[in-house]
């Protein structure tokens, strides 16, 4: 008896999250036909690749027991940023476009990498801080307009398409990839769950925290540059005011995912499933014609469902 | 026998946990005003026997017979009602709040107009105190002003405002010193001559001797005997609890050699110790004693990094090395297993296998990738040398009993093949026999001529493990005592030395 019980428990918290998003899936392709289709699924994740890029940054930030409510600002500073360089005339180098919007978001991350490492200040209220530097750098140096009048080649990288699959989902493809080979196959990844594990302890075995912590933000900030550029590229335009409230969708996704905000916990699969479910849910009840007001309640309520079932399994065990 | 002879009859107590039986009809019979020691080793079934008792879990099978009725308690509020409270291991206060409001959480004074009477609370907490003999708290102070000894003081002033006729205390010496413990002693017997009864958990024999009259013995779920404890002397009470001699727990060969591997001179940081000199040789035992506060975690902790800058000079094999980070220490071949296992040893959610590869991951990694394959090999080499037992090194550490974690946390450090291991009270919170197999532990790598340094503040234990000893106090290195000098008598008289 006490075995099923146990395994129960693990199992659900291990794989629950991929049966509810299987579950919901069938769900909604019986109660819409236009739902279980191919350009509907392609749709789907070209909706989740900016907010799924942006998460895995946020997995790694919450797994050293750190959070990061800048991504949002981020994005849209390095977008800008990396669009001034991205009009026709004169046209730079694709290649050098990307980079520059990288550095942008690198840059911020370090900074917020930095203020968290050396200061002691936390990382709610540091990365806070920088989620209204960046905004309003980015709104001081667009004077508050979008950047317009992109180049063919920039608009390729969020509109383009490789086969039949867009280059935003490649991205993210990429991104998830490398996010879990560096989360759970080097030893960088081991030394991110043990600083979030146990600061101290990780200090007493000789790994070099303040150096991990500024390895997170920073790969955020860069993940962040992608997405910003992602979506600029998409809707050939920099917003100053894009991607506000993405951090809180970042950080939903993670949670969701099993990551747990206190640090030591989680991963990059759960992640992109927690992505997946809240994008697959605003897609299944858009077509339902749900109203948007609706939908943030029934996104609301799915959040902390996540985080009980995960308490409660997680209770169980001990 | 008279109903009235016991405070409390507990009888054919059983409980399973998901199949696996704890505790196989245990019983326990407490006298009024006495202290009764609850004694096994961890996994014997005391906590759950007790948690029984206070209502935290629900008993299977068996009877409770309080001041000759059958109670059934269902949660701890109910014991608390019937006078039944327990101060537990690891304490928790509300640390901004006052001494008073802590005792009288949840129980607050009201004046006439409902507000909380802040001056009568005070009164009230001074008289308890009073009644117990506490001079030294004051019930305005905040609880994070006080020391560990001091909470537990006014946990015990807190039961005592309950009435309780039954307060169980678990390991309540655990983290406080020895003058500390005979203020707690004069406590507990102010109680018991109020006919109060204590049920006293602990591992320290010597203190159990001190204080009790009577001691029941638990093994793996099982009762196994009730004494006096005047009439059963320490060879047979651990005989008993592990069904072994107390002779076999250390081992005393001397294994000093005369190369020296580490030494030391006039280490000093800043004001928590100074001019500390020693010389470490290969495959001896260093013991490092004082009382707690003197300064030896500190100059170990100095040793290994965590401490700062210092001043002196520290050489490894005859080569001078500077240590500014655990890093550092790490590199020139010195491990150090902290006293705080929880704080600063084990990451208590991940696996057993991350755990031990913590702290040597660089030299199982290619181009940053962990090999897995190599980490699996050596961290079970050795973990099966050191005997960790655990269904899988998959499981996170935190399922493991504290001996377990612990050898988790040697495992780690002897992956890192260090030249000088320092331990830091290897065997705190620990049973017996865990004890023993430490212990072992320690002689097989000594007899390998590997050299250990060993802080520890439990006299049996660092006359029998170590080869030569260091006694610090207040700071200073008293001296360093010789093998054939090893005595508690030198021991003390260097400590009492000004």
């Amino acid at each position: 008896m006490k075995e099923k019980n146990f395994d129960l428990g693990n199992f659900l918290r291990k794989f629950g999250i991929y049966f509810v998003l299987i579950l919901m899936m069938i769900i909604l392709s019986f109660l819409s036909k236009s739902f279980m289709t191919v350009s509907n699924m392609m749709n789907i994740l070209r909706q989740v690749s900016v907010s799924g890029i942006v998460a895995m940054g946020m997995t790694l930030v919450l797994v050293t027991g750190g959070i990061d409510l800048s991504v949002g600002s981020m994005i849209a500073f390095a977008g800008v940023i990396g669009c001034t360089f991205a009009h026709p005339d004169p046209s730079y180098p694709l290649i050098v476009v990307i980079l520059i919007g990288l550095a942008a978001g690198a840059l911020c991350g370090l900074v917020n990498g930095l203020i968290v490492a050396y200061t002691g200040v936390n990382p709610f209220i540091a990365t806070m801080g920088m989620m209204t530097i960046a905004r309003g750098a980015t709104l001081l140096f667009t004077n508050g307009r979008p950047i317009n009048d992109l180049s063919e080649s920039f608009q390729f990288i969020g509109r383009g398409t490789v086969g039949f699959i867009s280059t935003p989902i490649l991205f993210l493809i990429a991104v998830c990839i490398i996010s879990a080979l560096i989360l759970h196959k080097t030893s960088l990844g081991r030394y991110i769950f043990a600083v979030g594990g146990n600061e101290n302890a990780a200090k007493v075995s000789g790994i070099n925290v303040k150096k991990i912590k500024i390895f997170v933000y920073i790969y955020s900030g860069i993940l962040c540059g992608l997405a910003g550029l992602l979506l600029a590229s998409r809707t050939n335009a920099a917003a100053p005011n894009a991607a506000s409230g993405y951090e809180l969708d970042a950080i939903a996704a993670g949670v969701i995912g099993g990551t747990s905000t206190s640090g030591g916990r989680g991963g990059v699969y759960g992640t992109i499933v927690g992505a997946l479910i809240m994008v697959v849910l605003s897609n299944g009840l858009d077509m339902l014609n749900v109203s948007s007001y609706i939908q943030q309640i029934v996104k609301g309520i799915i959040i902390i469902g996540a985080v009980c079932i995960d308490q409660f399994s997680k209770g169980k065990d001990s | 026998m008279s109903n009235n002879e016991y405070v409390l009859q507990m009888s054919n107590i059983s409980k399973s946990f998901s199949g696996v039986k704890v505790l196989d009809s245990v019983k326990l019979d407490v006298r009024p005003g006495e202290v009764h020691v609850l004694i096994g080793e961890n996994g014997a079934g005391k906590s759950t026997l007790m948690k029984i008792l206070i209502g935290m879990y629900t008993r299977d099978e068996g009877t409770v017979i309080y001041k000759g009725e059958e109670i059934k308690i269902r949660n701890t509020k109910e014991a608390l009602d019937v006078g039944i409270t327990m101060i537990h291991q690891e304490l928790s206060p509300i640390l901004e709040m006052t001494v008073a409001e802590n005792i009288f959480l949840g129980r607050e004074f009201k004046t006439k107009v409902g507000f909380v009477d802040q001056k009568k609370m005070k009164i009230e907490a001074q008289k308890l105190f009073d009644e117990v003999g506490i001079s030294d708290i004051k019930p305005s102070a905040k609880m994070k002003e006080l020391s560990t000894a001091q909470t537990q003081m006014v946990e015990i002033v807190k039961a005592v405002s309950f009435n309780a006729d039954l307060i169980i205390m678990d390991e309540p010496t655990s983290s406080i010193t020895d003058n500390e413990v005979d203020k707690l002693f004069s406590i507990i017997r102010r109680l018991t001559a109020k006919n109060v009864a204590v049920i006293y958990i602990s591992h320290k024999l010597n203190e159990i001797y001190q204080i009790s009259d009577s001691i029941t013995v638990l093994r793996d779920g099982e009762y196994i005997a009730t004494k006096a404890t005047k009439e059963l002397d320490k060879d047979e009470l651990v005989r008993l609890m592990v069904g072994r001699e107390l002779s076999d727990l250390y081992v005393t060969e001397n294994h000093s050699q005369s190369n020296v591997v580490m030494s030391v001179k006039n280490l000093t940081n800043g004001k928590l110790f100074k001019d500390i000199n020693f010389e470490l040789h290969k495959g001896e035992v260093l013991g490092i004693y004082g009382l707690v506060g003197a300064g030896r975690s500190e100059v170990v902790e100095t040793i290994f990094g965590m401490r700062g800058k210092y001043e002196g000079e520290i050489f490894v094999h005859g080569k001078k090395i500077v240590i500014s980070s655990e890093k550092d220490a790490i590199k020139n071949g010195i491990a150090l297993a902290t006293e705080d296992r929880k704080g600063t040893g084990i990451f208590l959610g991940l696996p057993i296998r991350n755990n031990i590869s913590m702290a040597w991951l660089n030299n199982l990694t290619k181009l940053g990738f962990v090999n897995g394959k190599k980490e699996k090999t050596e961290t079970n080499i050795v973990g099966d040398r050191l005997k960790v037992k655990a269904a899988s090194y998959a499981n996170a550490v935190g399922t493991l009993s504290g001996g377990n974690q612990q050898k988790v946390v040697l495992a780690k450090w002897l992956l890192t093949n260090p030249d000088v291991l320092i331990l830091d009270e290897p065997t705190r919170g620990i049973d017996i026999g865990a004890k023993a197999e430490i212990y072992k532990i320690i002689e097989e790598l000594t007899s390998q001529g590997k050299s250990v340094i060993m802080v520890s503040s439990e006299m049996p234990e660092i006359l029998g493990m170590s080869d030569r000893i260091m006694v610090i106090a207040d700071g200073e290195n008293r001296g360093v005592l010789e093998h054939e000098e090893i005595s508690q008598l030198s021991i003390m008289n260097l400590i009492a030395k000004v």
